[in-house]
């Protein structure tokens, strides 16, 4: 059987059981709503243009945050990987801060810039930022020497190590700290959304909660779980993929 | 032109203390010239190649160029690796042109530099081709064609066929005899493999492992294209062998006194 078949399968047996579940009436509805509730509120959500105007929002700030991260992130990273003395000092910094969860830095933010877009875009940036710098430090300093000694020999130097050599050798690992950066963005939006209410998916998810109901958060949750997918599969998987067997990491399919 | 070596010596600081890769090594290679330099592993001849191509400096010595010195690398002297390192995000035609480019070549006069260089190396057919997709003999011979295209007066080449299999490694010496003779390049081909240095080299420079020095010279007369299993060169290759097998024991010896000194 195909691995897709398979999977259809699967899906179909868990919303079965999902139903089957349901109609034993173990619990209330609002502690386990039905499948078509939550269908049904996920179609009165994009009807009523609540739903499409909270992802269209949750969509700007990540776009804006994680494009900020990249634009500080790249560009650290080369300098991380590649000046020594920039690597022992805000090195340290980098590695350090990694291991604060980003959500962490929101009362930090919420103290800077007030209750406005401001402070969940700092939170979002600091989610992604560190891991899109580290990513391409490491790629910037895994340069095959040869590559370089190459360049090298045929006249290539200073900036053109850079763009020539450096950056694209780099590119492989520039993508999946992207990728990385891309999923710490969007769980620091979410988190950011919840905690501080300020339109968005996140506060479609606690507007459920308040009003007992259940059914609307499944079906957000169902939604920030497709952006994210669709993200990932759509967009850097393919990326990813191209890159990694053009650069003879990976066999081509 | 002139290739001029002056008592260059090198020395590597290492944790286990200075290990002298050269020691005052005085060469000339005239133009045109096709000189082998044969020495067992660890003899330093990499590094000899490093430091004529500017990638590393002697700590004494001079390496002159047309009586320029050398400090630094150019594309006067272009320098072909083991491994071919040819860059994957770049199509076999953009390899060929990359010097070029970081020279400053326009656009269409380096697409056609590229495509006349793999026209002598024979990959006028794979220009579209990605690193990916080519054998290890192809790709050595896009790194020859890359270097080619810098037209440089001299080729550095360090070990380029080594990695190759038997056949693909005859079949090169074939074209670089052909291109040698087509293009008039100097050339500076350093190997441990003596039948290799006698089928290539008009002059093949024995060197002695650790410091590497200059220990014995032979000229190869031998009319070309000559081939890997030719008779005369077989014997040829006999009496070179005697030679450096004394200089790989010798090399083992100084491996075991240098471990008994250090340990």
């Amino acid at each position: 059987m195909s691995s897709w078949r398979l999977r259809i399968l699967f899906f179909i047996a868990l919303l079965a059981a999902w139903e089957a579940l349901f109609r034993l009436r173990l619990w209330p509805s609002y502690v386990f709503p039905s499948m078509s509730s939550v269908g049904a509120s996920l179609v009165a959500g994009v009807a009523d243009g609540s739903y499409p105007l909270a992802i269209t929002i949750s969509l700007r700030r990540i776009l804006v945050g994680y494009g900020l991260s990249l634009v500080i992130g790249i560009p650290l990273g080369l300098l991380l990987g590649r000046v020594k003395s920039v690597q022992d000092t805000l090195g340290s910094i980098v590695l350090g801060l990694q291991a604060l969860p980003s959500i962490c830095w929101l009362p930090l933010a919420l103290l800077w810039f007030g209750l406005s877009e401001k402070a969940i875009m700092f939170v979002v940036v600091m989610g992604a930022v560190l891991s899109v710098t580290l990513s391409t430090a490491d790629g910037v300093h895994n340069t095959p020497p040869l590559y370089l000694r190459a360049a090298r020999t045929m006249g290539a130097r200073g900036l053109q190590l850079y763009t020539g050599v450096i950056l694209p050798a780099a590119l492989p690992a520039i993508l999946s700290g992207m990728k990385l950066g891309w999923s710490f963005a969007w769980r620091s939006l979410m988190a950011g959304e919840l905690l501080y209410v300020s339109l968005g998916l996140g506060q479609l998810l606690t507007m459920g909660r308040e009003l007992n109901d259940m059914s609307q958060v499944i079906a957000v949750m169902l939604v920030i779980i497709a952006i994210g997918l669709l993200a990932d599969r759509a967009v850097f998987a393919p990326v990813e993929r191209r890159v990694r067997e053009r650069w003879g990491l990976q066999p081509a399919r | 032109m002139k290739l001029e070596l002056r008592s260059v010596s090198k020395t590597f600081q290492t944790r286990r203390g200075n290990t002298p890769a050269l020691q005052d090594i005085t060469l000339d290679v005239a133009a045109g010239e096709f000189v082998c330099l044969l020495g067992p592993s660890g003899c330093g001849k990499s590094t000899l190649l490093n430091i004529v191509a500017g990638l590393e400096k002697p700590d004494t010595g001079e390496v002159r160029m047309n009586a320029q010195p050398v400090t630094e690398p150019g594309r006067d002297r272009v320098l072909i690796f083991q491994e071919a390192a040819l860059f994957p995000w770049l199509n076999v035609r953009d390899n060929v042109a990359f010097g070029l480019a970081a020279v400053g070549v326009p656009r269409s006069e380096r697409m056609a530099k590229a495509d006349r260089y793999l026209q002598i190396v024979r990959l006028g057919s794979f220009k579209k081709a990605f690193v990916h997709e080519l054998s290890g003999g192809m790709k050595q011979r896009v790194a020859l064609a890359r270097a080619l295209a810098l037209e440089p007066e001299v080729l550095l080449m360090d070990e380029p066929f080594a990695a190759l299999d038997a056949q693909t490694r005859d079949s090169l010496h074939d074209e670089l005899q052909d291109i040698w003779a087509q293009t008039g390049k100097t050339i500076l081909f350093v190997t441990h493999n003596v039948r290799e240095a006698l089928v290539l080299g008009d002059r093949v420079l024995l060197m002695s492992a650790r410091p590497g020095r200059i220990k014995r010279e032979f000229h190869c007369e031998l009319p070309r294209p000559r081939h890997i299993e030719d008779h005369a060169l077989v014997d040829a290759t006999r009496a070179v062998l005697a030679d450096l097998r004394e200089e790989v024991l010798a090399a083992a010896q100084a491996e075991v006194e240098h471990e008994r000194l250090s340990s």
